[in-house]
């Protein structure tokens, strides 16, 4: 593919199990396509430059900031939005949580926390380390064995900022998440 | 942001050829993973006038070569290669170093190669309205009498005291990596601390990456296999944010001296920091807090402090003592 300065490129886009056509120039953010050209405005856009997690989506179950994404070079990925979440008019079970445990305020940052406690939840399910990982939680098989505490938590949240400070809220919602699934 | 043009490359020599299509090659920038590029372009820092897209270029493994050496794909995303298990178990200090830096939706875009590139996070370099030699070649530096916090004191120069925001880079420097280069004259092969620059007189350039090349790899020896080694990073806040001082060390201590010492400095300098003077004050020493405070109180000596962070100089000295420290008492160890 080669689309030249200022020219309309058709792509692709495959977005909560359906494709979607749409006629974009390459500087076109992920985040700007899914809201503008879309109609998916769930995905919120906060600081546009990665530093928030607000725009964050699932792109083949991984979470990623898509204010910081070319929707062109998004072409054959699975992504999902907070739109994406519900089954059948049933809310997802992370979403369910966030409204038990009240983890939001003005709920602006609320569609990013949920997408990012969904893969949080996967990475650390899988055995990905993070900065507090250390090794007396990992057993042989380089598998986190430990109880998700408090820290790990916070950790690996910190890319979803609250400005509301509803983090108490959101901690227990994913908590609440994460016992529901444990064997 | 501005327009440009945009290509997809499939291997490294379609992503040469594509890159000096255009008009200005100069004016052309590989894409990978976005997460710097994209956000200076739209700060308009970066104006590129093409992009050509590696992200398809298969670069993306982490292999084992015959002689023993780790190699990692350039394309390789920061997130994968720390949770690797080759690495967890052989370079644990590289895996710590990642998982230290950004976020995880950061970590799950950002690539190899690209951390390699990431630009400074000086606030003069971002804003357009400041004087910044490194963004505009003669324009003056602000920082120098501005908030200058975050910035460097060692290996500065009156043009720019910008700091290298990396603490993957940190990690490689202290474990001896090599980075493997194609371009447009071939392959070549660096020595990671050889890459990154010191400011001088052309802060402009970041690394010794001539026009038109591309990061293709990083191998980590196998001599920095299995070190007793720790990544500790000194930040305002506990996660999600750069490095005010960080130290990436390792220690090898055998009847009761040092045989081998690495110590690299991330926060204080326009590259990765290699503390070599340190390191040649300790090997043959025996491994004592008050050695160590000697040999970091010689790394930093040159420092040259600013208004707002000459606590950097303290913080660099006490840091280095205190890994050092727990490493020689067996604390810290690889995790």
């Amino acid at each position: 593919m080669n689309v030249s300065h200022g020219e309309l490129q058709s792509i692709s886009l495959h977005v909560n199990g359906v494709a979607r056509l749409l006629a974009i120039e390459p500087r076109v953010s992920l985040l700007d396509a899914l809201r503008d050209h879309l109609n998916l405005p769930g995905t919120k856009k906060g600081c546009d430059q990665g530093a928030c997690g607000a725009c964050t989506v699932l792109v083949d179950g991984e979470r990623i900031n898509s204010c910081l994404a070319l929707a062109i070079q998004y072409q054959g990925r699975e992504i999902v939005t907070i739109e994406g979440l519900a089954q059948s008019g049933v809310l997802h079970p992370m979403q369910r949580a966030f409204i038990e445990h009240d983890g939001f305020q003005c709920g602006y940052c609320t569609p990013g926390q949920i997408c990012s406690a969904i893969a949080m939840l996967d990475e650390f399910r899988n055995g990905a380390p993070s900065a507090v990982t250390n090794k007396s939680t990992v057993n042989s098989n380089n598998v986190v064995s430990t109880e998700l505490t408090d820290a790990e938590l916070r950790e690996r949240m910190s890319g979803n900022l609250c400005r509301c400070g509803a983090y108490v809220g959101i901690r227990d919602a994913i908590r609440q998440v994460y016992g529901a699934m444990k064997p | 942001m501005n327009n440009f043009t945009y290509s997809q490359a499939t291997d490294t020599a379609s992503a040469l050829k594509l890159l000096s299509a255009g008009p200005d090659r100069n004016a052309a920038r590989f894409l990978a993973g976005g997460t710097n590029l994209i956000d200076l372009m739209r700060e308009g820092i970066e104006q590129p006038q093409s992009l050509v897209d590696i992200t398809r270029v298969p670069l993306a493994e982490v292999l084992e070569l015959p002689n023993g050496d780790l190699r990692i794909g350039a394309l390789v995303r920061n997130s994968h290669l720390a949770a690797n298990a080759a690495v967890r178990e052989r370079y644990p200090l590289l895996s710590q170093a990642i998982l230290m830096g950004a976020s995880a939706q950061l970590r799950n875009m950002a690539t190899t190669g690209g951390n390699l590139m990431q630009r400074t996070r000086c606030y003069y370099f971002y804003d357009s309205a400041a004087a910044c030699n490194k963004r505009v070649p003669g324009s003056g530096c602000d920082a120098l009498e501005g908030f200058n916090r975050i910035h460097a004191i060692l290996g500065t120069s009156p043009q720019c005291i910008a700091s290298h925001p990396s603490d993957m880079c940190v990690a490689l420097a202290a474990l001896d990596a090599h980075i493997n280069i194609t371009g447009p004259s071939g392959e070549r092969r660096v020595a990671f601390t050889d890459f990154h620059r010191l400011p001088g007189d052309t802060p402009e350039r970041d690394t010794d990456l001539e026009p038109g090349e591309l990061i293709t790899s990083i191998d980590l020896p196998a001599s920095s296999s299995g070190l007793h080694s720790t990544y500790r990073k000194v930040r305002d806040r506990a996660s999600y944010a750069f490095a005010l001082v960080s130290v990436a060390a390792a220690l090898k201590v055998a009847d009761g001296v040092i045989r081998d010492v690495r110590v690299a400095l991330g926060g204080v300098a326009h590259k990765p920091w290699r503390a070599s003077v340190a390191e040649d004050l300790l090997r043959g020493k025996p491994p004592r807090p008050d050695i160590f405070a000697t040999a970091a109180a010689a790394e930093l000596a040159p420092a040259i402090p600013r208004e707002f962070n000459a606590f950097k100089v303290e913080l660099a000295k006490r840091t280095i003592t205190l890994v050092l420290s727990e490493l020689a008492a067996g604390e810290g160890a690889a995790r």
